[in-house]
This record gives C-alpha cells, sequence and structure tokens, in this order.
C-alpha cells in the first residue's frame, strides 16, 4: 500500500530530514521524493510505501500533521487512490 | 499517475477552497421491524438502525484520515415511517422517539425518513402519521420529516398540500423558542427521490436493497476558484471548467462512497451531485454566481448562470461516477450560504426570484424565513407552486420554509452550525386561501403520459 506525503511552507534547514527519520522510524519505505521551492516556499511530495507501518493509515496520518505542527510546516499523508481517482480518467 | 501538481491542487482544494465530502448516508430498510404494536416496532427499529449504522462515525473518520479530505456528516435514512406505522397511526411518535434515540447512540447528525408517500391521495392512516410531524419534529432533535406531496406521474394532491401548510406553521410554532427550528427540519417534495443522501428530505425507498451507502459531495468553493483563474472566459468555456472541476470533485466522493460501501457490509448506492453550500465564506453557491457575472445573486441574470452551474455539474459529475443519484445540482438553501444570506439582507433576492431559480436546479424554496404571521394557506400556496415547478418539469421541487414565530421582515433567525442564519423574507400579502381550501387533485400533466 502506497501513500503520498505532502509537506509545504516556509523553507527552513533540515525538513527532509526530520520528515524522513520520522517515517523511516515508522517503518515506512520512501520511493520516490521530488522538492520545489518558489521563493521562500518549500513544497515535498514523497511517494512511500507503508505495507510495512504496524498502525492504521489514519492514525499515521493524525502522527505526521502533528509531526508539521512541531516543525512549522503543514504535513498530509494521504492514500495514493485519492489522486488516482481526482486527476487520472 | 498523477503530477505533484495535481496533489498540490487537492490539498490546495480542501485547505482553502473547504473541498469536503459533504454526507456518507446510510439507507436502512425498517420494513422487516413491523410488528402488532408501536411498542415492539419502535424496539425492533431501534435496534436495527443501532446494529446496521454501528460503525458508520467510525468509519467516516477512518476514511476522512485515509484520504485527507474531510467528511462533514453521517448520517442514517429509514424507510418512511409512516408505512411501518399503518395500523397504528397515532402511535408513530413512539417510532420517532426510537430513531431520535438511535441517532444519538450512534452519534449521527441527522436520520431521515419520518415520511409519507401521498403524491396521489392521502389513505386515512397517511392523514393520521402527516398530523402527528409537528409534535414529532418538537419534541425530537435529528429526526428529518418529508412528505411527497405530488409528482409528474400523478399530479399535485391538494389535501396534503393544505395540511403541509399547517404543519410548516405549527412545527415553527411548537419550537418557537428556537426560531421555529421544527420547521427545518421538515420538507415538502413533488417527486422526491428514494435515495436522496442529503438532509432534511432523506429517506430510503421501498424500491432500495436492505443496506445502502449513499454520498453527497460538495465544493462550491473549489468550483468558484477554478472560475476565478478564467476571469475573461466566455460561457462556453467557464462551463468546460465547471464540468472539469466537477469531474475531480465527484471522483473523490465516487471512491469513499464504494470504499465507505464496503467496509459498513453495504450496496454502494449513488453518488449525489450536488453542490452544497455552507455559511462559511468561500463555500457558496451564490458566489459562483457573481463569479460567472452577476454582481449580487437575485439580480437579472441569476436564473441564467443557474442553469449553465447546475447542467455543467451534472455533466462533470456524471462520467466520473457509476452511478449517480439522489438530487444531483445546485442548492440554494437560503440561511446556509453566506452569498445568498448578503443578498438577502441588502433586498436583492426575494422569493418570486429564488422560486424562478428553482426552475433550472435541484430542490427549491430552501430553508427560507418568512414572517410568522405568514397563514398557513399561504405557506400551501407556496407549496402548491412549486410542487407544480417540478410536476410540469419533471424534476424534483421541495419547499422548506420557516415561518419564524413572532417575527417579522427586517428580523433575522439563527440556527446555527449548517443550518445558519436568515433574514425574514416578505411574501405576498395576497389571499390564496380560496385556492388551497378547493382540495382535489391537480391533474399529471398531458406529456406524463408516455406508456
Amino acid at each position: 500500500m502506497r501513500a503520498v506525503v505532502t509537506v509545504t511552507g516556509k523553507d527552513n534547514k533540515g525538513i527532509i530530514a526530520k520528515v524522513s527519520a520520522f517515517l523511516s522510524e515508522k517503518g515506512a519505505n520512501i520511493e520516490d521524493i521530488s522538492q520545489t521551492i518558489l521563493g521562500e516556499y518549500f513544497a515535498m511530495i514523497m511517494i512511500v510505501d507503508i505495507s510495512g507501518v504496524n498502525e492504521e493509515l489514519a492514525a499515521l496520518a493524525k502522527e505526521c500533521a502533528e509531526l508539521g505542527r512541531s516543525i512549522g510546516m503543514s504535513i498530509y499523508l494521504q492514500h495514493e487512490d485519492i489522486f488516482n481517482a481526482m486527476h487520472s480518467v | 499517475m498523477f503530477t505533484k501538481f495535481d496533489v498540490l491542487e487537492t490539498i490546495q482544494m480542501v485547505e482553502k477552497e473547504h473541498l469536503d465530502i459533504r454526507t456518507i448516508t446510510m439507507g436502512l430498510s425498517l420494513l422487516s421491524c413491523i410488528r402488532d404494536s408501536a411498542r415492539e416496532t419502535a424496539n425492533k427499529v431501534y435496534d436495527l438502525v443501532c446494529k446496521k449504522a454501528e460503525k458508520i462515525v467510525k468509519t467516516a473518520e477512518d476514511l476522512s484520515g485515509e484520504y485527507g479530505i474531510p467528511i462533514v456528516n453521517k448520517r442514517v435514512s429509514v424507510t418512511p415511517v409512516s408505512l411501518l406505522c399503518a395500523a397504528f397511526p397515532k402511535e408513530a411518535p413512539l417510532i420517532a422517539k426510537a430513531l431520535d434515540d438511535a441517532a444519538d447512540t450512534l452519534g449521527i447528525d441527522f436520520l431521515g425518513g419520518y415520511s409519507a408517500l401521498v403524491q396521489k391521495a392521502t389513505a386515512e392512516y397517511e392523514k393520521e402519521f402527516i398530523l402527528t410531524i409537528p409534535e414529532v419534529l418538537a419534541s425530537t432533535k435529528r429526526l428529518c420529516a418529508s412528505v411527497n406531496v405530488g409528482s409528474t406521474k400523478t399530479g399535485v394532491n391538494m389535501q396534503a398540500v393544505a395540511m403541509m401548510g399547517e404543519a410548516f406553521k405549527q412545527a415553527a410554532y411548537l419550537t418557537r423558542d428556537a426560531d421555529g427550528i421544527g420547521a427545518a427540519k421538515l420538507v415538502a417534495f413533488c417527486n422526491a427521490v428514494e435515495d436522496n443522501p442529503f438532509m432534511a428530505g432523506a429517506f430510503h425507498g421501498v424500491g432500495e436493497a436492505d443496506v445502502v451507502v449513499n454520498v453527497g459531495v460538495s465544493g462550491p468553493g473549489v468550483v468558484k476558484k477554478a472560475l476565478e483563474k478564467i476571469p475573461e472566459a466566455d460561457l462556453t468555456e467557464a462551463a468546460e471548467m465547471i464540468k472539469r472541476t466537477a469531474f475531480k470533485i465527484t471522483r473523490a466522493g465516487q471512491l469513499v462512497a464504494k470504499e465507505a460501501a464496503r467496509r459498513l457490509n453495504a450496496q454502494f448506492g449513488i453518488v449525489d451531485l450536488s453542490l452544497a453550500p455552507t455559511p462559511a465564506m468561500g463555500d457558496s453557491v451564490a458566489q459562483i454566481l457573481e463569479e460567472l457575472g452577476v454582481s449580487t445573486v437575485g439580480g437579472h441574470g441569476t436564473t441564467a448562470a443557474l442553469a449553465l452551474l447546475n447542467d455543467a455539474v451534472k455533466k462533470g459529475g456524471v462520467m466520473a461516477s457509476s452511478r449517480v443519484g439522489g438530487l444531483s445540482g445546485a442548492f440554494i438553501p437560503v440561511s446556509e450560504d453566506i452569498g445568498m444570506i448578503e443578498a438577502a439582507a441588502k433586498g436583492e433576492i426575494n422569493l418570486d426570484k429564488l422560486e424562478a431559480m428553482t426552475c433550472v436546479c435541484s430542490v427549491g424554496l430552501d430553508m427560507i424565513a418568512i414572517p410568522g404571521d405568514t397563514p398557513a394557506t399561504t405557506i400551501a400556496a407556496m407549496i402548491a407552486d412549486e410542487a407544480a415547478i417540478g410536476m410540469v418539469n419533471n424534476k424534483t421541487t421541495a419547499v422548506r420554509i420557516i415561518p419564524a414565530p413572532g417575527k417579522t421582515v427586517g428580523d433575522e433567525v439563527s440556527f446555527g452550525g449548517l443550518l445558519g442564519r436568515a433574514p425574514i423574507l416578505p411574501v405576498h400579502g395576497t389571499d390564496s386561501s380560496k385556492l388551497i381550501l378547493r382540495g382535489g387533485n391537480i391533474p399529471a400533466p398531458i406529456h406524463s403520459f408516455k406508456n
């Protein structure tokens, strides 16, 4: 099962490190990362395999949002199906 | 495969444009609950609703967490209750209490189906049942009632129309301490649909499966933002943009509906492609019409803009979902839409224009507060007008109107939450009682004879 992690907010040091450390600790495997910086604005999107994660997706998503708040970013973790549904025919 | 722009677009829709799944509604057949007495039936009803819908709130919360899209309301609709109590219609309030208690136990926000279908004639038990509605709405919190008073095939049952005029007055009067909120939980329909997930008019038709999940999507804010990006586009291009946006919104609804049905062991019913506003800023259908170019909703051109919007939403949505149903269109409830509230406060929108708008969109005169001293026959005449529009145009129309006790033009009612607030709109002071008191039926239109 794959999920999409989206991190947005003001650019800062160590964002990728903190997020990937958290995900690896949970047992998620990062398959793809893409990152954009527009002025001060930072956006990173990761595709992660969460088959090895030992908790429910909704709970993991909640923890990601909390991590985001603690580092001053907005973090979403969502099942990839929502994007496949909305953006492909 | 989606791109990173697609991901960011979805998140933008949720964070800034109020994209949400408006409701997951579980439809339940209660026909198997009928017993010899009202008391036994009520007990059975409570047990069945609590058992079948036990996981609805948890499932909705899980799905919301997994997909990152808010699911605002969790609801249940049931078989029209009048059918359960044909043998003891006066005791129907016992069933009402059981349903309200079940809704409370489940933690859902509304339960619909205290309903009667009397489009052709009012059977004796239906008459008794309809008379119980005002008191039931005053004594329950989450239960919603509806009555189908006409259809394209049968014409309009004017006896039922007259009874509903009284029911709205009574329901508002009995809840006079809360601005007449009882009337906000009551709908008079023409061409009622059996799979509508939206309240207050949801009920579970007898032609449906035992347990069904219907989903209503929303997202007027998303449509408005999409139109803001093309301010100089002509209306053909604007319609295309609305279609594309409606497609995306509906796909989200379809995904949630299928998954919810699977997890709840229910049949996947339909996705209702409706743009349902809330009183929140930027979540307004009226503001889409204003974005299209009507400076204030209610002005000339409003009906044309609404016709375009309503059609484009359907066309975009139909391709996105395997099963479409319910009301499917744009809703124009006055108290639940910030653009409507503002236009009403400025006196720019009135009942006549709202009635015209209902000719080209789903539902009808919705969440409109009128002076508390409006006669029941005048309210019945409004219902008759709406029913006639639905009957002749082969579409669903409805009336949910609140004759606010002790209030008049210049005052406001406030219900809070999704039901919002509304300035009192003036009604014509002319007398329509003779038309209503004649009774009988308005015959079905000639074009309904298609066999």
